[in-house]
């Protein structure tokens, strides 16, 4: 379950502040703030350019970059599915085309429910028992087409 | 008391292996039984797990795969005491694709418990710090030079210039950055270490201190690896409270520390300089070189920044003496690699031997071919940016100049294998559309290109002026390889001139165009 609290300037104060010490501090910042919001508020990317001094640009800038950071809240599950190589080798495409097919979205989508958002992953380190994917925090190997219902209903919980 | 182990290991938790723990803890407590359960890492026979192992007087006994379910009808069995069933493997070493590898860097990966200290050290652990703290920096830099380690990430550099450049190097601090950046498909060598042995790498960066006079670690690991996260974090709380990390390291008067910083999902902080500014907080941009990040890398400072596999070899190298690592391997490819086998192959996981086995041997031999049954029509060594090889070059060794000159390369060593339902039309599509998708946007060949590949591979796949478009994508690819700031965008060509190549009938059977030189 992906933790979706509503923003609160003195919790993001309180983040910032248990990190700020660190040599940059930055990534822990909005791991932080990504895991308890769901996603990095533009009000929090305020209070973090204004207590690392930096501009709102900057911090953008970072939270644009990378995958794992999100401008939006999401689903209350996310379902991360291996696209690379080795689980292409091993009929992920399939696997991935069903799990579309389940859910009623695409990569990248959202549930109109709200309850499971769908992202594309290149590689979980699971290549010799692909194909796989990531519910949360839990990682998945062997999928295949008949154990694909399993994962939607239980990412539907 | 009996030690049933019970991987920890993302490939067995992936297929059931925590709730194969809970039911054996489960029927431990209602039939009160005494054993002990310990979670291990992978051995490495990835097809095989979850694979459990119970300790028995005469060695450990294997079984797996085995499914949630199963604990019940084992127990009664009597695998506690090593006894049948249709799911007992035996002793692991005496399996083939276990019989055959030369542990060193892994010799202790799923044999322990990875988070008992005191285990690792019953099994070696910490002979090479201590006596590197005995020898003092000179002399490691001189063993790891002599055993000829060079960079597992890829690149190949030697290890030992990247210590000297940095112990000779002054500076206000100097930092030891392990890249767990680990994010080309078919390789998991880091985090089955990680998860598996991670004082191992705790010991190898200390080494690394103690050689150059870093005071201060770094492990930048990717968020996609959250079981590594959670046991290299409790890994080096222990090593902490043990005083292996600290400001007396093992007593000595040598500080080190090291901190866990968890990547964001970008497959381009895998090359070094982003990394480096990643940590600091940036947009994992590559960095210009030079400054080389020996000199000038984290926050300006001296920085030794290696993969996880190179770190991990050093404890093994210096508690040993470099001549027992440098007599295996061939040429300029010395001791050992952790090869990972993975994809559409019917003996998967890690495989840990001297460089110089053919790739064929490799594929054919020990992963045993398709898990298919099919074929195999095609492998790629060393993730998205490595070429694929067909079956003819399946005589190429396993060795850096060996697929330098086959227009191939070993990166991180990982093989995927392909059996012969693979489109390499698509798969050549496909590594222009993941360079766009995690190029970190710096330099135009790569930004651009990797758009203007993706787009011109659609048009030859949609039959579109085929000859001359292929034309246009080797012109495009020859830009990249020569442009590019980094590897990403510099070796996105490799898989896409080896399919074209390799696999001209999938391409409209277009043979190439001879490109004017």
């Amino acid at each position: 379950m992906v933790s979706q609290a509503r923003y609160d300037e003195a919790e993001v104060a309180e983040l910032i502040e248990e990190r700020r010490g660190l040599e940059g501090p930055m990534l822990p910042i909005l791991h932080a703030i990504q895991a308890r919001f769901g996603h990095v508020p533009d009000a929090a990317v305020r209070q973090i350019a204004a207590a690392l001094n930096l501009t709102r640009a900057e911090v953008y800038g970072v939270v644009s970059f990378y995958h794992d950071f999100h401008k939006e809240p999401r689903g209350r599950h996310v379902l991360k599915v291996c696209r690379a190589e080795a689980c292409q080798a091993a009929g992920g495409d399939r696997v991935a085309g069903a799990i579309e097919a389940a859910l009623g979205i695409g990569f990248g989508e959202t549930t109109p429910d709200g309850q499971v958002t769908l992202e594309a992953v290149y590689c979980l380190g699971l290549c010799a028992t692909a194909p796989s994917a990531m519910l949360d925090r839990r990682v998945v190997g062997r999928l295949s087409e008949s154990r694909v219902g399993a994962l939607i209903e239980e990412a539907r919980l | 008391m009996t030690k049933l182990f019970i991987p920890l290991d993302s490939f067995a938790v992936a297929c059931g292996a925590d709730m194969i723990a809970e039911e054996f803890a489960q029927l431990k407590a209602e039939r009160g039984l005494s054993f002990e359960i310990v979670r291990n890492g992978s051995r490495g026979l990835a097809w095989l797990e979850p694979m459990i192992e119970v300790e028995t007087p005469t060695g450990r006994i294997a079984y797996g795969p085995i499914e949630s379910g199963e604990a019940g009808g084992l127990l009664d069995a009597g695998i506690l005491s090593g006894a049948g069933h249709a799911k007992r493997i035996g002793a692991v070493e005496d399996q083939p694709f276990f019989k055959r590898q030369t542990r060193m860097t892994f010799k202790r990966c799923g044999v322990i418990d990875p988070l008992s200290l005191a285990d690792y050290e019953a099994h070696g652990g910490l002979n090479g710090l201590k006596r590197a703290i005995g020898i003092g920096a000179e002399a490691i830099i001189a063993e790891i030079t002599d055993s000829g380690l060079r960079g597992r990430g890829g690149a190949g550099f030697p290890t030992g210039i990247k210590w000297k450049t940095v112990f000779e190097a002054k500076g206000a601090r100097k930092y030891i950055v392990a890249n767990a950046d680990e994010g080309d498909s078919g390789t998991f060598a880091d985090r089955m270490i990680m998860e598996g042995d991670p004082f191992c790498l705790i010991e190898g960066m200390a080494i690394a201190g103690v050689a150059t006079g870093a005071t201060k670690g770094y492990i930048y690991l990717r968020s996609e690896y959250p079981i590594a996260i959670d046991v290299m974090r409790e890994a080096i709380r222990r090593a902490k409270d043990a005083g292996v990390l600290g400001d007396s390291v093992l007593g000595s008067s040598h500080a080190f520390d090291i901190e866990v910083r968890v990547g964001a999902g970008a497959y381009v902080c895998g090359e070094e300089t982003s990394l480096l500014d990643s940590l600091e907080g940036k947009r994992g941009q590559v960095r210009f070189k030079p400054p080389l990040p020996a000199l000038q890398g984290l926050f300006g400072m001296p920085t030794v920044i290696n993969n996880v596999i190179s770190l991990a070899s050093t404890p093994e190298i210096v508690a040993e003496g470099a001549e027992s690592y440098k007599t295996l391997g061939m040429g300029r490819s010395r001791g050992t690699i952790p090869i990972q086998l993975g994809g559409n192959v019917k003996h998967g996981g890690l495989f840990e031997a001297p460089f110089g086995m053919t790739l064929g041997e490799i594929v054919e031999e020990i992963g045993g071919g398709t898990a298919s049954g099919r074929p195999v029509r095609a492998v790629q060594v060393g993730g998205p940016l490595g070429a694929y090889f067909p079956v003819s070059l399946f005589d190429t060794p396993f060795d850096y100049e060996a697929f330098a000159a086959k227009d191939g390369l070993i990166g991180h060593a990982g093989i995927v294998v392909f059996d012969d339902t693979v489109d390499m039309m698509h798969q050549a599509r496909f590594a222009f559309e993941f360079c766009a998708i995690e190029s970190c946007g710096k330099c135009t060949p790569c930004r651009v290109g990797a758009v203007r590949g993706f787009e011109t591979m659609e048009k030859i796949i949609d039959g579109e002026k085929p000859a001359d478009n292929l034309a246009l994508v080797e012109d495009l690819c020859n830009t990249m390889k020569f442009g590019s700031l980094c590897a990403l965008g510099g070796f996105t060509p490799y898989p896409v001139m080896s399919a074209i190549r390799h696999f001209p009938e999938d391409f409209h059977g277009e043979p190439m165009k001879v490109a004017a030189e």
